[in-house]
């Protein structure tokens, strides 16, 4: 049911993509996964993440999801978004990351 | 029926006296509907439910333990977590059977992971699949616990672990487990005695109604006789009543009562350990393991990553030594694509320094790093499983070569003092042969090795003692050789936290003792009452 919504917005929305290496100490973990996509929730943009610039994409707000990924330190996560308040998603994600989700 | 002594592996120091309450699993098997309906809203009910009871427990914890439980929270509320469940009860599936599946699917996922992160995670995974499976089975979720139980079972979950308010006294004592799991380390933060590893545990039915730990050594009594818990009990006033006084002595410095300044150091594992640290407890630290930088990763660690960890570690220190352990790998601890897995007898193998000389192109790394890091303070190296003086002198060459090497490139370097660990007992014997910058005896190969004993090997338990002549008198010769050649001698190995053990050691001449953290408070009380 998401997943439709943010296709929907994706139509109308340009595409923000960008990327960050995450340094903090042991990569997207429990707790940085968590903030990750607590984050995430609070923006309406479709947001996904991945490892590599191509792909395969993740949705930014599921913890189950994203925990899969098996992100390490050391590793560039991609962002790819789209929708209405696209670029502050972002720009938040992006400081997440930056900032090593409060832990570096 | 008479008391029964169990041996494990202590978990988490300290004594503890309770009436034994044992986890049992959920073996009620529900009514499963026939209607996929139904089925679909009984497992949505758990799911939720196991949710709030979750969200209860984080209420009355903080920190890491409430940080563990809120990722369990958001991973339930998360409907990709049941996705599949729901497709299998709607293909005909029970809920519980459709649950598990999903949930050991996720499961295995995370044991499969590389780093060794995410494989401890799965525990986690397998906490909110339990959990929910009892809420499906109408259990009560968590056997109930009062405070002051011994909890007895094969393994314990972080969330059972954390339901509990251990600050009333209470143990843990498990038939399986490992002292590096989530609980052991939950464990010796909140201060709750555990030991794990007993083995199948000796009764049919009836479980015994008291148990006596003793986290310290690794033992437990259950129902002892009136003398046996008499006798624990004086030992836990004396214990308790050291420990407040030790706690307001750790930050001071190590004396014997005969005004003899001791050296207490610290055996870190991994730097994560030392971010809540104080580095005033301590005079340095005596042993860095580096195996946990080559275990889970993707490969073996490269240069930078390996500086990185060093110089964080020097950083804390401040000044003070810190002496690293160059990779002891094989033996117990086996190290994918470097230790070699066919060995009928690994501990008499290729292990240590050995492997390290085998493989000089790892060993090279290592050095590198090493002598990078070597800038930020006061870094010594020492070599595992030294037996015959070639081969410090083989490592040697290495360092000199390395160091050059990283001088002529412009890099700044330092080249560190290069000692030996003593834990065989050859190296003991003529430890006056080596040419080390310093001596760390390592107490706990010497003794296997002087015993012929392992300390995992239950039936010759007993044998695995450092306190043996046999074993006090490598040591002091060991101390005898630093003494004549001018050398500093220390020991690095669990006699160090031994206080049963520390006038024999401290009579030996030994003025550097290098234990655990949590060891430390303990130790320099012990110290302070020994004449030597």
């Amino acid at each position: 049911m998401h997943d439709a919504n943010a296709n929907r917005a994706a139509q109308t929305f340009a595409l923000l993509t960008a990327s960050a290496v995450l340094v903090n100490p042991v990569g997207l973990h429990a707790r940085p996964s968590v903030k990750l996509t607590q984050c995430a929730k609070g923006f309406a943009a479709k947001i996904e993440i991945a490892l590599a610039a191509d792909g395969p994409w993740t949705d930014a707000k599921s913890p189950v999801k994203v925990m899969r990924v098996k992100a390490p330190q050391g590793a560039t996560l991609h962002f790819r978004i789209a929708g209405p308040d696209g670029e502050a998603a972002l720009a938040a994600m992006l400081a997440l990351v930056h900032d090593g989700f409060g832990e570096a | 029926m008479g008391e029964i002594h169990l041996t494990g592996h202590p978990a988490s120091p300290g004594l503890a006296i309770g009436p034994v309450a044992v986890l049992t699993r959920a073996v009620v098997n529900r009514a499963a509907k026939d209607d996929p309906a139904q089925e679909a809203a009984a497992l949505k009910a758990a799911i939720e439910g196991a949710a709030v009871e979750l969200a209860e427990l984080i209420a009355t914890v903080h920190g890491e333990a409430a940080e563990i439980l809120e990722f369990q929270v958001a991973m339930l509320g998360d409907d990709a977590l049941a996705e599949s469940a729901y497709e299998a009860v709607a293909a005909g599936a029970t809920a519980d059977d459709a649950w598990r599946a999903a949930l050991d699917a996720e499961i295995a996922g995370y044991r499969a992971a590389e780093e060794e992160y995410f494989r401890a995670r799965a525990a986690d995974l397998v906490d909110i699949r339990d959990r929910v499976l009892a809420g499906l089975n109408g259990a009560a979720p968590i056997a109930k616990i009062s405070g002051d139980s011994v909890v007895m079972g094969d393994d314990i979950s972080p969330s059972t672990f954390l339901a509990v308010d251990w600050t009333r006294g209470g143990a843990i004592a498990l038939a399986a487990g490992s002292p590096s799991s989530h609980v052991a380390m939950l464990a010796r933060a909140r201060g709750a005695p555990m030991v794990v590893g007993l083995g199948p545990l000796p009764w049919n039915g009836q479980p015994p109604s008291i148990a006596l730990v003793d986290g310290d050594t690794g033992t437990v009594i259950f129902d002892p006789k009136p003398e046996t818990r008499r006798l624990f009990e004086h030992r836990m006033a004396v214990a308790n009543a050291a420990q407040i006084a030790a706690d307001a002595g750790r930050l001071k410095p190590a004396v014997t009562a005969d005004g003899r300044r001791i050296a207490v150091l610290l055996n870190v594992a991994a730097p994560e350990e030392l971010a809540s640290l104080d580095p005033a407890i301590c005079d340095g630290i005596g042993l860095v393991r580096t195996e946990f930088l080559f275990e889970g990763s993707r490969g073996l660690p490269g240069e930078d990553a390996q500086y990185a960890v060093y110089r964080r570690i020097l950083d804390w220190s401040a000044g003070r030594p810190v002496t690293i352990r160059t990779l002891d790998a094989g033996g117990d601890k086996p190290i994918a694509g470097l230790t070699i897995d066919s060995e009928r007898n690994p501990f008499l193998g290729l292990r240590g320094i050995r492997l390290s000389l085998a493989r000089p192109e790892v060993f090279r790394v290592q050095l590198r790093a090493l002598c990078r890091a070597a800038v930020h303070g006061t870094l010594k190296v020492m070599l595992p499983m030294i037996a015959i003086p070639a081969e410090l002198d083989r490592a040697n060459a290495m360092l000199d070569a390395e160091f050059a090497a990283l001088s002529a490139e412009g890099i700044a370097c330092a080249r560190p003092l290069l000692g030996i660990m003593v834990e065989v007992p050859a190296a003991a014997l003529c430890a006056e042969d080596f040419g080390a910058a310093f001596y760390s005896i390592g107490s706990n190969d010497l003794t296997q090795y002087t015993m012929a004993a392992a300390r995992d090997i239950g039936a010759v338990a007993d044998l695995n003692d450092a306190g043996h002549p046999a074993v006090q008198a490598l040591i002091a010769r060991t101390v005898e050789a630093g003494r004549k050649r001018g050398v500093e001698v220390s020991l690095c190995g669990d006699a160090a936290a031994d206080t049963r053990l520390t006038k024999a050691l401290l009579a030996t001449g030994l003025t550097t003792l290098s234990v655990s953290p949590i060891a430390v408070a303990r130790l320099k009380a012990t110290i302070a009452r020994v004449t030597t």
